[in-house]
């Protein structure tokens, strides 16, 4: 445990991408099985121990002292695992067990001995060696380690070409003694053989103004940007899965496919609608993080797969081949599958600039999220590339709202009010009212998080626990991606992924929007395909 | 009544102020004329009568100078603490407990999470710190009164005896603490510096960390010396790669030693976070209560 809460303790604070790999790889290099290849699950976020972590830290946190002194403490740190680190006494640091050790009793150890087992190494650890096991045990690090970061510092260590980690990645688990065999040149790659795997997705970047001036459209592949979620299906002899786009396995979620049988990895959107019509995105939303599925849920809700890319078909991996042939191969297997519940994704023609902008522009009015543009002679290359992949998203909207609640944010912003609820002013009630209309975190940079901290600290009227009431004074102007109407908030509208676009110093709060301008452009259809 | 020098106790512009010597000299060392038009210092101990109170100032080992303001009046017995802290400095005269009724605490560091590691504990970390990292300059952010001088002192005790670097803006109060007998060591400039300081260890204002000055290093290395260093988040928002937890303030166990200790009936709290010190003098039922002060909400050690 002391080794491996070092390297957390490190990482925590070493300031830029070198310096974590560099840290990373020593710590491969030097640390033995099977503790390195528990770290690296740990690190990657890919260690589920089964616990309820929640209730087991908040059990441990009212041992040494009263629940609202937890609270505050928890409220101000930001951080629920290492709050529990600080508060927890120091009892001189006795031997601490290996991290490998520490995995394989909670894992064979009957689930109500968990809690003492615990208490005990807190008791014999210090503080970092409190909040590494903490983390551990919570099963969110937040290192500031990608799982991408992670194979690369395995890749440098080791001097191994980091793309075939990824390959044979999702059919490996930890801790993983078969890679760190092969990585030190003692056994051959493991063969993850035709299992129902996971092959890393490939990413698009967001198109700014300066990217689309040097843009050549016809060398584009232009299709609409839908309002789903991106998955990748994938299916062989030993079944079919349905993973999303970080790979995580959500077909229990989605039963609807497990009648599909055919032998390729394809890329494409995860929609709910009847007969290829997209429902609102609040549709799918009834139907995410399901564990199970109702029969009147499947038939309300039913789901469908808008192809755009394939992987590999008929055994044959694609993505060394550019788009244009991919897609030829994708209509080719469509054409001759014919699978029930995917179709495929339009391809809009269009070749000149001025045109693709005309047709950006509608998408508002369309319903649709925006356009995806995709280099024609782009290879399928997973995570991020540079300038072969854009999204495009529709223009947002903005209202001028009211800043009236603060709460202080947690993570990297922990301590500073971060976290801002907004209000509109609702003209049918007499005199005028403001209406919380939405909250938001981002949209700001570090030196606006500060003036509007000090701000919130200067103009609070009440303290509701970790809320603050502030004046009605502040007006932010809020952009959005969409807004519906919603019983579930008193103004009677939900904002889609909220954001502050600016920070208007200058406005007075009177001069803020209304509830029922906000309604106005809720009632727009969202949705040309839905009516 | 000043309890210590520290700019957000020591205003400028007084008609007419009282503390301890140590602390007028600071005064009149940063603000000049602007120190107080009639200045009157009260040493340690020494019992001055105001009308029907008597005052009296006692160590509060926050900073050298800083006291406690003692009030009697008719039998009763009123503290302000003034910022404190219960371990040993080796640049100020410990706190000194005083049973009191009615005792004013501050409240900088008043929950449970604050507990600061012994002074060795940190001192070690920056030792190691610069074995491991030998090319790089430790620049290091401290308040430059009072912590300045604490952690060069404790360096020099724990046997480092290159000599320290400093920005400009400490080396005056350096100098006033040599006057009064703190031996610092060899101490420069690093307006003077011939090189770009590699492995050695520079202190500086919280400010200059990681901004145009500190270009001149070599990779520089850095580290904050605060209580708030504490909180990962905290060292993570400023870039602090080495946070070293060395307060000038109470933490958590300290502050409810002192409450237990005074034996006072009553306390107010100011100065930081009172909600939770409210609540534990709540739990080990206390009279208590909140004194908000305008504009005492900015979080500067």
């Amino acid at each position: 445990m002391k080794v491996f809460s070092t390297l957390l303790d490190r990482l925590s604070y070493a300031p830029g991408r070198n310096s974590k790999l560099a840290l990373l790889a020593a710590y491969f290099i030097t640390t033995p099985d099977p503790d390195r290849g528990y770290a690296l699950a740990a690190l990657n976020e890919e260690l589920n121990l089964g616990l309820q972590s929640r209730k087991l830290l908040l059990d441990l946190s009212q041992v040494h002292i009263s629940e609202p002194l937890y609270r505050l403490s928890r409220d101000y740190v930001g951080d629920s695992a290492e709050t529990l680190s600080l508060i927890w006494p120091d009892h001189g640091v006795a031997e601490a067990p290996r991290l490998s050790e520490v995995i394989a009793k909670i894992q064979h150890h009957p689930r109500q001995e968990i809690r003492g087992l615990v208490e005990l190494w807190l008791n014999n650890l210090d503080v970092n060696g409190r909040w590494a096991l903490l983390k551990l045990l919570t099963g969110a690090m937040r290192a500031g380690v990608s799982a991408r970061l992670a194979k690369l510092a395995l890749a440098q260590a080791f001097n191994k070409d980091v793309g075939q980690i990824e390959q044979i990645w999702h059919g490996l688990v930890p801790p993983y003694a078969d890679l760190f065999a092969w990585l030190e040149n003692r056994a051959a790659l493991p063969d993850v053989g035709d299992a129902v795997i996971f092959r890393p997705v490939m990413l698009a970047h967001a198109l700014e103004d300066k990217d689309l001036a040097t843009l050549q459209p016809a060398a584009f592949q232009v299709e609409w940007k839908w309002d789903g979620i991106r998955v990748q299906i994938t299916s062989s002899t030993a079944g079919t899965k349905l993973f999303s786009r970080s790979g995580d396995d959500i077909s229990a979620s989605f039963p609807d496919f497990q009648n599909e049988k055919f032998n390729a990895t394809l890329d494409g959107e995860l929609l709910v609608g009847h007969n290829g019509a997209v429902a609102p995105f609040q549709h799918l939303q009834q139907r995410l993080n399901r564990k199970t599925v109702s029969k009147k849920s499947l038939d309300e809700y039913p789901a469908f797969i808008r192809l755009y890319d394939a992987l590999w078909i008929d055994g044959e991996d694609l993505r060394g081949l550019p788009l244009r042939e991919r897609r030829a191969r994708l209509q080719g297997w469509f054409d001759q599958t014919r699978p029930v519940r995917m179709d495929l994704s339009e391809i809009i023609n269009v070749t000149e600039r001025d045109k693709l902008t005309e047709i950006w522009s509608s998408t508002r009015e369309e319903g649709i999220e925006g356009l995806m543009l995709k280099r024609l002679d782009s290879l399928y290359v997973s995570g991020r590339p540079r300038g072969l992949w854009w999204k495009w998203k529709r223009q947002p909207l903005t209202a001028d709202c009211v800043l009236i609640y603060a709460q202080r944010g947690s993570g990297k912003r922990s301590s500073f009010y971060s976290d801002y609820t907004f209000a509109a002013w609702d003209e049918s009630s007499s005199p005028r009212q403001l209406v919380p209309v939405g909250k938001a975190y981002s949209g700001f940079t570090d030196d606006e998080l500060k003036k509007l901290d000090h701000f919130v600290r200067n103009h609070t009227t009440h303290k509701f626990g970790p809320v603050r009431q502030l004046e009605a004074k502040l007006v932010f102007e809020v952009a959005f991606d969409g807004i519906q109407l919603s019983n579930r908030h008193k103004s009677g509208v939900a904002m889609r992924f909220p954001r502050i676009s600016r920070v208007r110093w200058d406005k007075p709060a009177a001069e803020a929007d209304t509830v029922q301008g906000l309604l106005a452009l809720a009632s727009r259809p969202r949705n040309a395909a839905e009516i | 009544m000043i309890t210590h020098g520290h700019s957000d106790h020591a205003h400028a512009g007084h008609e007419s102020v009282l503390g301890t010597p140590e602390t007028i000299a600071i005064m009149n060392l940063r603000l000049g004329a602007a120190a107080g038009k009639v200045q009157q210092a009260l040493a340690y101990g020494e019992t001055l009568q105001m009308g029907e109170v008597s005052i009296t100032l006692v160590p509060a080992g926050h900073i050298l100078g800083s006291a406690q303001v003692v009030m009697r009046h008719a039998g009763k017995t009123a503290v302000v603490s003034g910022d404190y802290k219960r371990r040993a400095d080796p640049t100020c005269a410990p706190f000194e407990v005083v049973a009191c009724d009615l005792f004013v605490t501050e409240a900088t560091f008043a929950l449970p999470v604050f507990r600061h590691e012994t002074d060795a504990h940190e001192i070690n970390k920056l030792l190691h710190s610069l074995e491991l990292f030998s090319h790089r300059t430790h620049q290091i952010g401290v308040y430059g009164l009072g912590k300045c001088q604490r952690l060069i002192t404790l360096l020099r005790q724990a046997g480092y005896t290159a000599p320290i670097w400093l920005h400009g803006a400490m080396k005056s109060m350096c100098d006033f603490y040599e006057s009064r007998g703190f031996k610092l060591g060899t101490l420069k400039l690093v307006s003077e510096a011939t090189d770009k300081l590699p492995g050695q260890i520079v202190l500086c204002p919280p400010a200059s960390l990681g901004d145009r000055w500190s270009r001149r290093f070599a990779d520089p290395l850095i580290g904050f010396a605060s209580g708030w260093m504490r909180i990962r988040a905290r060292a993570r928002q400023r870039g602090v790669e080495l946070p070293l937890i060395i307060s000038d303030h109470a933490d958590w166990p300290e502050l409810v030693q002192t409450i237990k200790e005074v034996g006072a009936g009553e306390i107010w709290i100011t100065h930081g976070r009172e909600d939770a010190l409210l609540l534990k003098c709540e739990e080990l039922g206390l009279k208590a209560r909140a004194l908000a002060l305008v504009g005492f909400e900015e979080e500067g050690e």
